[in-house]
Parts: structure tokens; C-alpha cells; sequence
């Protein structure tokens, strides 16, 4: 379980957080949705402590991150982001083994869990592993970042939107295939998105935020039916215009 | 060529150990300082103008102002030291730069991932942001690694022998032989040096280990070739050589290859000739015993040395003054008056002297105003010129530096109408230029002395008397013919010196039946 207590972020006078207060159940995929400037990459980002809050904590299962060495911290939280950032020098099974070499796992078991997670992310290890990044595609580098994010086996993962910049079919696939393993492996995970439709589909919760304050946090069918205020409601008003558009061209289609 | 060639081992050496040695002080302190830079952005910018600044110094200038400082601090001003310490300093900027601008230059996305899947700061420098660095900073060492081969040739004058020696003595004795194989293996080298980091470069992005190996296998076999003489030396401590100075001109050259020749036959004691040494460079060195003899002129240690402003009574007293100046100072002992005279002096053409009555210096003064006067580059800070000016009222339309190889071909050309002369040059007679006569008095004597430092007086007696026979050997023509014959005739300081050896004494007195052997 993870429990954001009163979290606070200033840079200089900006306030990027405003005293935000969140629980993440064991196993669940909550979702921080807003749009660009809101705070939610910030807020992900302090949990992990690329970002040290202002004020206020973050527990991990009752512990506070604040007593760990960052680093140590970070080796048990995966992480996957827009820009992936695999290193260039290094090969793809270098990259995805690159936590677990930090941790001191000796090199057997660093191969046969590179593997593992190739497949999983539905990659060939055989022709994949001793590529290097430039040599696959943006997809395909996606999937190699959300494998090193899972590679020492964490419990928790935190995404930014790590599936930002793929074309739709693609970005559709990689979806599908993460919430397959998600639920297989039961992680619990933070993933941040300006994209309704992919909050919708993967979150099992959702926190809406605005100009670094949590306007509402629930279930997806919560906010379609009970959105607490303006800007909540126009935000659920937008995958529900694109489907009325959607009924209304299909429907066109077929009465010539 | 051959007698060229003979000296590239010794000098090709030396170069090696100078510009490896630098390099690699070079690389020690400015990648991490370019490391700790790049972390913290404040300092930045005050390190890399820092190094900009000793940048723009001119290379030569460095070097001289490394001297200086040494001098100051007590410590080894002369020769190796500050060659190292200037050299190292010029590697710097290029190094520091690259170092810093590689490692901003890395993808910030790729820093917050190193800290995202829980590398350390230690970690992702090493891992990540120092790898991906690296082509920058290989180029930042290239840099330097080309300039300090070039700039180390540079080290002559300060005292370090260097593939500069064949450069600055061939511009000097007109001997373009020397100055192609000095600047030929220098820009070999430099070539061969950078495409050897190169291909460590290389192999390192490419992974190709077997091009590495070999890289560095060759790196280290340069290293371990330009070390062996120092690990030799250590290990089996043979007499060190006698060390004759000379400053840089041929009249030097001659005469450092004469004493060399003169002790080696008189005493069969090994001798190692140190050319080119700047004119005050030369006494610092004798008077730390970095040389153990040279030739200087009483009129240039009365003035630069001693300090003294007003002409000297005499030329006796010029002698006598400067032999117990010296001694006093610093122990250095003036052993023999060779018996020739090389001073100063004001020449014009011979022509123009005629057609214009001039023939002393009063004479010219009249006539300065209309004219050109070219002089060495240090001739016009000497306090020799101001005591001219001031004495006889000199004031000329223009006045010129040049090198002093040059100056004389300027006046009898034209481009110049007065120079400021050597009077056992043998170019005066050569090219129809007469000396004018110092009628007042303002220039002192410039007796050629052998001036010895106080330990090879001390620790050997035997050079000290075979020197003191050179006391007035040769005379001012034989001077000017043994010059002459280098500047115009093509001949090697080397010969030259053997014939004059030859002529001044009785050739090879062998070591073991020399006066001065245990009997």
C-alpha cells in the first residue's frame, strides 16, 4: 500500500503540488490524470524521490521513503517514462538487466530473467537481446523500457506516460499486453496520462487533477456519473462526444 | 642528414617523455576537474576562463613565465620541470572543455532513467554519463595531445631538449637540413599519437577489444621507449656528462661544440651539449648548476647580471668586476677569456658610410633621422641601447626586430639602414657592411668568457685547468671565419668547432695520458 501524506512541491513561489493526500491499495492501478502543468509527473516523481517533496511524506507499506537512500529506493520501484531513455551504449539485454546488475544478481540469473522479461513484453530474445536501442522501433523501445522497469521483480511500478508516443494501433497493443502482465504479476502501480480514453482503460481508479490540487479521486464509473465539479464533468464529457461521434458517422453509414 | 639522423634518437626521446609525461598530468587533473565542473554549474564558468586565459598566453611566452615563477618558489627553474609544467598547463583547456560540454551534452531523459532504475551518482557518472561522454572527451584529449607535441618543441629555450633543438639551431646556422627533420618528426609524431587515441577510441565505441589492445599496446611501448633511458640511468648510475650551454646563435653553437671537443680530449670525460637555451635561461642555469659551463660576454653579465648601469671603466675592470660579481653571487667562476671581443655594434653599409662620411657613431647622428634601424628582438630592452640613445642622441625614423640570423641580409638589401650587429659576425665583411666606431664609449666590453658553476669547480679541478687553457686561444678573426663558415658556408657548428679545436691545440691528447690522470 502506498500513502501520499499531505505531499507539498514549490519551486521557487510556483507551487507545483498543493498539500495532496492519496492511497494506493495493494494490487491496484490508480491512474493521475490532468492536463499538461497540473502536477501529476511531479507527484509521480516524488514518490521515487526523483523529486524530493517540500513538505509531507510518502509510505511504502507503512515505511517511510524518506528514511531510505534514494537510490535503494528506487532499485525496488520499476519506472518507465515517455522518454524511455534506454542507454544508447548499451545493449537491449544490458538495459533491461541494468537493475539487477545493481543489486549484485550474479550474471546466470540476469540472463534468464532478461529473457523472461523480453517475452513477456512479447519481444524474441533470441534476435532482440544484443541489439542495440537505435536498432529497434519506437514500439519495440517502449516495450524494452517497461521490461526494465520490471526487472527486479518490484511490487510497485510508476508510469509516465510511457506509452505516449506511439502510433494508436501500436499504443493499443502495448496497452493490452501491459494490463495482461500487470494483472498476472499483481503489481501495484501510479500512471500518469493526459489521455482519457487510456485512463479509462487501464485504471481501476482514477485522480483528476488541476493546477496541483486532487479535484477527485474514484472508479472510472464514479467520475462518468458522479464527476464532483466543472472541470471533472467537461473532462468525462470528451470520450463521450468522441464516441457520439463515432455512433453518429457509423450510423450515417449505414442509412444511405 | 646523417649527422641530423644521429640526433633524432636522443631528441625524438626526450620530445616523448616531455609531451607523455604532460599529457598525461594533463588528463589527471582536468577530467576530473571537467567531472566536478559539470556537476556543479557554478564553477564552471570561472575553471574554463581560467584555462581560456592560460590559453591565450602564447605558448612561448608560458613557458618563460614558468621559469620565472619556479625561479621565484627556489625550485628547479631550468630544463625538464618547466617545460612539464608549461606543457601540462596548455593541455588543460581542451580537455576541461570537452570534459564539461560532453558530459552536459548527454540526453537529460538518459540521466533521470540512470537515476530512475537506481544508480548512485558515482554510478551514472561511470555507467552512463562518462561512457557516453567519452567521444567528446577522446576528441578534448586529441586536441591536446596534437598541440603539446607541437608547443613541446617550444621547450628548447627553457632548457629541455627537445625535437625543437633541430628547429631552433637549423633557423639559426641556416641549416634547413635540421629544421625539416626536427618539423618532420614532430608532425610524424603528433600524427601518430593522435591516431593511436583515436583507435582506442574507436575500439572502445565499436567493442572491438583486439584494436584497443593494440592501441594501447603501442602507447605503452612508445612510454616504455622514451622511459628506458631514465630507467637505465636509475638503475645503473653512469657519470653524468659534462653540460656545456650555449644561447642561440652560431657563435654559441661553435663554441659549446669546442668545449665539448676540449674536454673530451683533454679530460676523456663524456659531454652532452644543452643548445639554444635563452640568453638568460643560460647563466640561470650554470648558476644552478643545471649546466656546468658556457660562454657568455662580461658586457651582458655586467649589465643584465650585475646590474650595473654605468659603463665599465675598462675592459680589465670589466673582467674583474664580473669574476668576483659572479663568484660573490653565486659561486659561478669565470675560468678563461677566450681572447675575442663579441660586442654590440652598430653596422651600416659601406656604401653609404662612404658617400655620407660617417664612420663613428657621432658621425651617424645627424643622419638617424632619416634612417631604419633593425635590431634582435631583445637588442631594444637591452639597457645597452638606451646608454647608445641617451649618449649620442639617436633618434631614428623607424625601428625593427628581426631575428638576428636575418638582420644583417636586411641592411644589405636595404630594409634596414643601421643594424645593431655582433662585431665577430662574419656577415659584416661578407655583405660589404662596416661597423661603426663607438667614439663616446657607450657600449661596454664584450669579452667572451667561459664562465663554470660552482660544483664542477668544486668536483672537478681537471676540466677547470684543461679550460683554463683556452685563456686567449682565439682571436676575434678566427671568430669571425668559424662563423662565417657556418652562416654562409654550410658547414656544421660540429665540423666547424673540430677545425677550430684542431687549430687552438694539439689534436687528441689521449684521456689516459692526460696531464690530469692518476699517475
Amino acid at each position: 500500500m502506498i500513502e501520499l501524506q499531505s505531499l507539498v512541491k514549490r519551486f521557487g513561489d510556483r507551487v507545483a503540488v498543493a498539500d495532496l493526500s492519496l492511497t494506493v491499495a495493494e494490487g491496484e492501478l490508480l491512474v493521475l490524470l490532468g492536463g499538461s502543468g497540473c502536477g501529476k509527473t511531479t507527484t509521480l516523481r516524488m514518490v521515487n524521490r526523483l523529486i524530493e517533496p517540500t513538505s509531507g511524506r510518502v509510505r511504502i507499506d507503512g515505511e517511510d521513503t524518506g528514511a531510505l537512500a534514494p537510490h535503494e529506493l528506487r532499485r525496488r520501484i520499476g519506472y518507465a517514462f515517455q522518454r524511455v531513455g534506454l542507454f544508447p551504449h548499451m545493449t537491449v539485454a544490458e538495459n533491461v538487466g541494468v537493475t539487477p546488475s545493481l543489486l549484485g544478481w550474479d550474471t546466470a540469473r540476469i540472463a534468464r530473467r532478461v529473457d523472461d522479461l523480453l517475452e513477456l513484453v512479447e519481444l524474441e530474445p533470441a534476435t532482440t537481446r544484443d541489439r542495440r536501442p537505435h536498432e529497434l522501433s519506437g514500439g519495440q523501445q517502449q516495450r524494452v523500457g517497461v521490461a526494465r522497469a520490471l526487472a527486479a521483480e518490484p511490487r510497485l511500478m510508476l508510469l509516465d506516460e510511457p506509452f505516449g508516443a506511439l502510433d494508436p494501433l501500436t499504443r493499443d497493443r502495448i496497452q493490452q499486453s501491459f494490463r495482461r502482465i500487470r494483472e498476472r504479476l499483481g503489481l501495484t502501480a501510479i500512471f500518469v496520462t493526459h489521455d482519457m480514453g487510456e485512463a479509462l482503460v487501464l485504471g481501476d481508479r482514477i485522480a483528476v487533477m488541476d493546477a496541483g490540487r486532487l479535484l477527485q479521486v474514484g472508479t472510472p464509473r464514479d467520475l462518468l456519473t458522479h464527476p464532483a465539479d466543472d472541470i471533472v464533468r467537461r473532462l468525462m464529457e470528451t470520450p463521450r462526444r468522441q464516441a457520439a461521434a463515432i455512433d453518429a458517422l457509423l450510423a450515417g453509414e449505414r442509412s444511405p | 642528414m646523417s649527422e641530423q639522423l644521429a640526433l633524432l634518437p636522443g631528441y625524438l626521446t626526450a620530445h616523448l617523455q616531455l609531451t607523455l609525461a604532460a599529457l598525461a598530468l594533463a588528463v589527471a587533473i582536468s577530467l576530473p576537474l571537467g567531472v566536478v565542473a559539470a556537476r556543479v554549474r557554478r564553477i564552471e564558468q570561472p575553471l574554463l576562463a581560467v584555462a581560456a586565459v592560460i590559453q591565450t598566453i602564447p605558448s612561448l611566452a608560458l613557458l618563460a613565465v614558468t621559469v620565472a615563477v619556479l625561479a621565484a618558489l627556489g625550485l628547479h627553474s631550468i630544463g625538464f620541470l618547466p617545460a612539464l609544467i608549461g606543457l601540462t598547463l596548455y593541455g588543460l583547456l581542451p580537455i576541461l572543455r570537452n570534459t564539461v560540454t560532453g558530459i552536459a551534452g548527454v540526453d537529460p531523459a538518459l540521466v533521470e532513467a540512470a537515476r530512475g532504475v537506481g544508480m548512485t551518482p558515482a554510478q551514472q557518472l561511470v555507467r552512463v554519463e562518462l561512457p557516453l561522454a567519452m567521444p567528446v572527451v577522446v576528441a578534448g584529449i586529441r586536441t591536446a595531445t596534437v598541440w603539446t607535441v607541437g608547443v613541446a618543441t617550444l621547450s628548447t629555450p627553457v632548457g629541455a631538449p627537445s625535437l625543437g633543438n633541430f628547429i631552433f639551431s637549423g633557423l639559426q646556422t641556416r641549416n634547413f637540413t635540421a629544421v625539416l627533420v626536427g618539423s618532420g618528426a614532430a608532425a610524424a609524431l603528433a600524427l601518430l599519437l593522435d591516431a593511436l587515441v583515436h583507435g582506442v577510441e574507436v575500439g572502445i565505441a565499436r567493442r572491438r577489444r583486439s584494436l584497443v589492445a593494440t592501441c594501447l599496446a603501442l602507447l605503452v611501448a612508445l612510454a616504455a621507449y622514451a622511459l628506458a633511458p631514465v630507467a637505465t640511468a636509475l638503475l645503473r648510475p653512469a657519470a653524468r656528462p659534462i653540460t656545456i650551454g650555449a644561447k642561440t646563435f652560431s657563435e654559441q653553437y661553435v663554441l659549446s661544440e669546442l668545449l665539448a671537443l676540449w674536454i673530451q680530449r683533454r679530460t676523456g670525460l663524456p659531454t652532452e651539449v644543452r643548445a639554444s637555451l635563452g640568453s638568460t635561461v643560460a647563466y640561470d642555469a650554470v648558476a644552478s648548476g643545471e649546466i656546468d659551463l658556457y660562454v657568455d660576454y662580461s658586457g651582458t653579465l655586467w649589465a643584465n647580471i650585475l646590474r650595473r648601469t654605468e659603463p665599465p671603466p675598462s675592459r680589465q675592470a670589466a673582467l674583474d668586476e664580473v669574476a668576483s660579481g659572479l663568484r660573490a653571487r653565486d659561486g659561478v667562476e669565470l675560468v678563461a677569456s677566450l681572447g675575442f671581443e663579441n660586442a654590440y655594434a652598430l653596422a651600416m653599409r659601406a656604401t653609404d658610410a662612404r658617400r655620407l662620411g660617417i664612420r663613428t657613431i657621432s658621425d651617424l647622428a645627424p643622419h638617424a633621422r632619416a634612417m631604419t634601424v633593425g635590431g634582435d628582438y631583445e637588442f631594444f630592452s637591452r639597457p645597452e641601447w638606451r646608454a647608445l640613445r641617451d649618449r649620442y642622441g639617436l633618434t631614428f625614423a623607424a625601428q625593427r626586430s628581426m631575428d638576428s640570423s636575418l638582420m644583417y641580409q636586411a641592411a644589405a638589401t636595404g630594409s634596414v639602414d643601421v643594424i645593431s650587429g655582433f662585431s665577430t659576425d662574419g656577415r659584416i665583411d661578407a655583405l660589404d657592411l662596416v661597423v661603426l666606431e663607438d667614439d663616446r664609449g657607450a657600449i661596454p666590453p664584450y669579452d667572451a668568457i667561459v664562465l663554470v658553476s660552482a660544483r664542477l669547480a668544486r668536483e672537478h679541478p681537471d676540466v677547470v685547468a684543461a679550460l683554463r687553457a683556452l685563456d686567449g686561444a682565439i682571436d676575434a678573426e678566427r671568430m669571425r671565419a668559424a662563423n662565417l663558415s657556418v652562416d654562409q658556408g654550410g658547414h656544421t657548428p660540429a665540423t666547424v668547432a673540430r677545425a677550430l679545436c684542431d687549430a687552438i691545440g694539439p689534436p687528441d691528447v689521449p684521456a689516459a695520458s692526460s696531464t690530469y690522470a692518476a699517475p
